[in-house]
């Protein structure tokens, strides 16, 4: 039976609280709701109100919280319901969930899982399709996961909250519906391994999260020009796996970047930078970046004017190997 | 769950403070606040303000003599954190702010520890659960949050605790402490969101700060008592936060408390507060001194006497010295350090850092042969 990415994260959820009594689930309107995407539905009915509960409308508060909880000995699984919405939070999780840690000299440790809905691509009003990727890997004492695939849904779910770590996961929300028949559970790779999702001799394709579906798909494409297309899911972003990208542009010579997000200092930047520090003499063209454009994310009738899509990978592809 | 059937009227602070100790040590029992303490706990109380003051002396010297970057001093406010500390049960939890140097001292914190944050060393030394003492936290109020989902996790766990955050005046115009009240009212959780309101953020006054009648009041939009004491009296403020604690741990829910009281000293050695308050006012505050009318009370009762003056005065000192011993010249130890903690599992490029700090640590012990830790 197939099952969705929302579907295979609920399941994720489910399988952690059911193997570790310490695990909490909390956000606005997750409880008897199921949150508004249902990534939490009939966890409350459950495992009940203690374990599963509507917070507050409170961002700064659920994750101040969260780091309280932590420190009791829970392991707490907080959700922002909103990209946009993790604003409020930032100084809890930048100035604390971060720090903390490092500021205790290991005493402290804080197991938290920062669920964030992200992304455009699904017509929402304004504030609901943001990608703030590039904040959270920026910040020491952060790890910060994005499924691109159902399994990494379920598997790195798993495996974000069994680490004593904070991680922020984000979650693509235009990929909740993506569908796949896998049986679950599932063990994929760890995280910080980037995955080579389709193997190519020209180009390496680099992205994550919502556009390893794109990328695939200008993979496809691309084909049909004659252009064979390496796509690496990176699936972590902070670390972010060198060596496999590394590995992947001395095979092709060539290497473009895929993120949603505005491209001026986006993980795109730190990616070329380590390209072009480990394997300049390997590359053929310039690293090039396929991204959304340097303005606030558009209303919902533009967003598709704004996100990369197969033909921006497409241009890419042709201007790096024009070189 | 919120009652939302309490009558907001029994939420109200008093029309004043608490107030049970004079300045001149003439003690007005209460029977809403029974004291229940005997004379060496008096003593005690006494003794940890006096050895407070001291240390707290000692840090503003130390960072005169360049041995501290800066220091936030808690001279005035004595009272408020030992008497509030003094209530609390071993395993109840202490979130402090960073000036809470009175109430650590009551936990037995190690006060040398503490100041490796002001001069530098390291960012806190102090184990947090050794003491139930969390770190201090510099961004104002947000600690309130950590304090009140410790408290939910006590809740989960059937552990009957008690939870206080200190702020002060300021930090109640945060958007943390705010949201923080806003959970444990609805969550009935034992916090006890202790303010001192010490008069002045910096150089801000109270009325520039708020238009609430009293700090106090602001509870009751959180659906939790708002208590009001004079901060000074260590006494009053013993008796009015245990009883919140009481409450707390007996699951009757958060409780605010507003201490009154005032920041002798500057907000933090690098303040001038000649630019925003006048010495009249500070000679007038010196009238309501915390230690003055303890050692009057003890006097008054044929609790004082040359002895304890001098045994007191030698644990003062001996605590100024241990102070002054573990800061002075302290080493900021290996840098590599740096890179121990950030990650409980660190990776990749991480460590890469790591290696290029260790090979520019080793080429500079090579090549001038200084020392580098």
């Amino acid at each position: 039976m197939a099952i969705t990415m929302a579907q295979a994260i609920n399941a994720a959820l489910r399988d952690a609280m059911e193997a570790d009594d310490r695990v909490l689930i909390f956000g606005e309107d997750v409880g008897r709701l199921g949150g508004v995407f249902r990534v939490t539905d009939g966890l409350q009915a459950t495992f009940g109100e203690e374990r599963c509960f509507d917070t507050p409308l409170a961002e700064s508060g659920i994750i101040g919280t969260a780091i309280g909880l932590a420190m009791y000995g829970f392991r707490p699984v907080p959700e922002m319901q909103f990209d946009g919405f993790t604003y409020p939070a930032f100084e809890q999780i930048v100035s604390h969930l971060a720090k903390m840690p490092n500021r205790s000299r290991g005493t402290v440790k804080l197991p938290v899982t920062v669920r964030i809905p992200y992304g455009g691509g699904i017509g929402a009003v304004e504030h609901h399709s943001e990608s703030p990727e590039a904040y959270w890997a920026h910040t020491a004492g952060l790890k910060v996961m994005t499924p691109g695939t159902p399994e990494d849904g379920y598997a790195m779910m798993r495996e974000a909250i069994a680490m004593d770590d904070p991680v922020i996961f984000l979650e693509p929300k235009r990929r909740y519906w993506m569908k796949s028949d896998a049986e679950l559970p599932i063990t994929t790779q760890p995280a910080r391994e980037a995955v080579v999702r389709r193997e190519g001799t020209d180009v390496s394709v680099f992205c994550y999260g919502p556009m390893v579906r794109t990328a695939l798909e200008a993979a496809d494409a691309a084909a049909d020009e004659g252009w064979s297309l390496e796509v690496v899911d990176l699936r972590s972003l902070s670390p972010l796996d060198t060596a496999t990208m590394v590995a992947s542009v001395e095979r092709t010579g060539r290497a473009i970047v895929v993120h949603e997000a505005a491209m001026t200092l986006g993980m795109g930047a730190e990616i070329a930078a380590r390209i072009q520090e480990r394997a300049f003499y390997h590359l053929e063209a310039p690293v090039l970046r396929a991204t959304g454009y340097d303005t606030p994310y558009p209303p919902a009738k533009l967003e598709e004017f704004w996100l990369p899509d197969v033909d921006r990978i497409l241009d890419m592809v042709e201007r790096s190997m024009s070189y | 769950m919120a009652d939302h059937a309490i009558d907001p009227r029994s939420l109200l602070p008093p029309d004043e403070p608490v107030h049970l100790l004079d300045p001149d040590g003439t003690l007005h029992e209460d029977d809403d606040h029974p004291l229940e303490l005997d004379d060496e706990q008096l003593r005690e109380l006494y003794r940890f303000m006096v050895v407070t003051r001291k240390v707290d002396r000692e840090a503003i010297n130390l960072q005169r003599q360049g041995q501290l970057g800066v220091y936030a001093s808690c001279m005035g406010q004595e009272a408020a954190q030992v008497g509030s500390a003094y209530a609390l049960a071993e395993d109840d939890w202490i979130f402090p702010s960073y000036r809470e140097l009175g109430a650590a001292l009551v936990r037995k914190v190690d006060a040398a520890g503490l100041l490796h944050l002001y001069r530098g060393t390291w960012l806190s030394d102090h184990d947090p659960y050794a003491h139930n003492f969390a770190l201090m936290s510099i961004p104002i109020g947000t600690q309130a949050l950590h304090a009140t989902g410790l408290a939910m996790g006590a809740q989960r766990d059937g552990n009957a605790i008690a939870v206080i955050t200190y702020f002060g005046d300021g930090g109640t115009s945060e958007g943390d402490p705010h949201e923080a009240m806003t959970f444990a009212g609805v969550m009935r959780s034992p916090v006890i969101f202790f303010v001192q309101n010490n008069q002045y953020a910096i150089s801000v006054p109270l009325e520039k700060q708020t238009a609430a009648p009293t700090l106090a009041h602001k509870a009751v939009g959180y659906g939790m008592p708002g208590y009001r004491v004079d901060g000074n009296d260590v006494l009053a403020t013993y008796a009015v936060t245990k009883r919140a604690v009481e409450r707390a741990r007996r699951g009757e829910g958060p409780a605010f408390i507003e201490a009154m009281t005032y920041r002798m000293e500057a907000h933090t050695t690098s303040d001038d507060p000649s630019r925003y308050r006048t010495q009249e006012e500070l000679d007038e505050a010196a009238k309501t001194d915390p230690i003055a009318r303890m050692r009057n009370l003890l006097t008054q009762r044929d609790l004082y006497d040359e002895e304890l003056e001098q045994a007191i005065d030698e644990q003062a000192k001996e605590t100024a010295a241990y102070v002054r011993a573990g800061i002075y010249d302290a080493s900021h130890g290996d840098p590599l350090e740096l890179f121990e903690h950030v990650y409980v599992d660190p990776t990749g490029h991480f460590e890469d850092q790591r290696e290029q700090l260790r090979a520019e640590l080793a080429s500079s012990a090579d090549g001038d042969g200084e020392e580098v830790a």
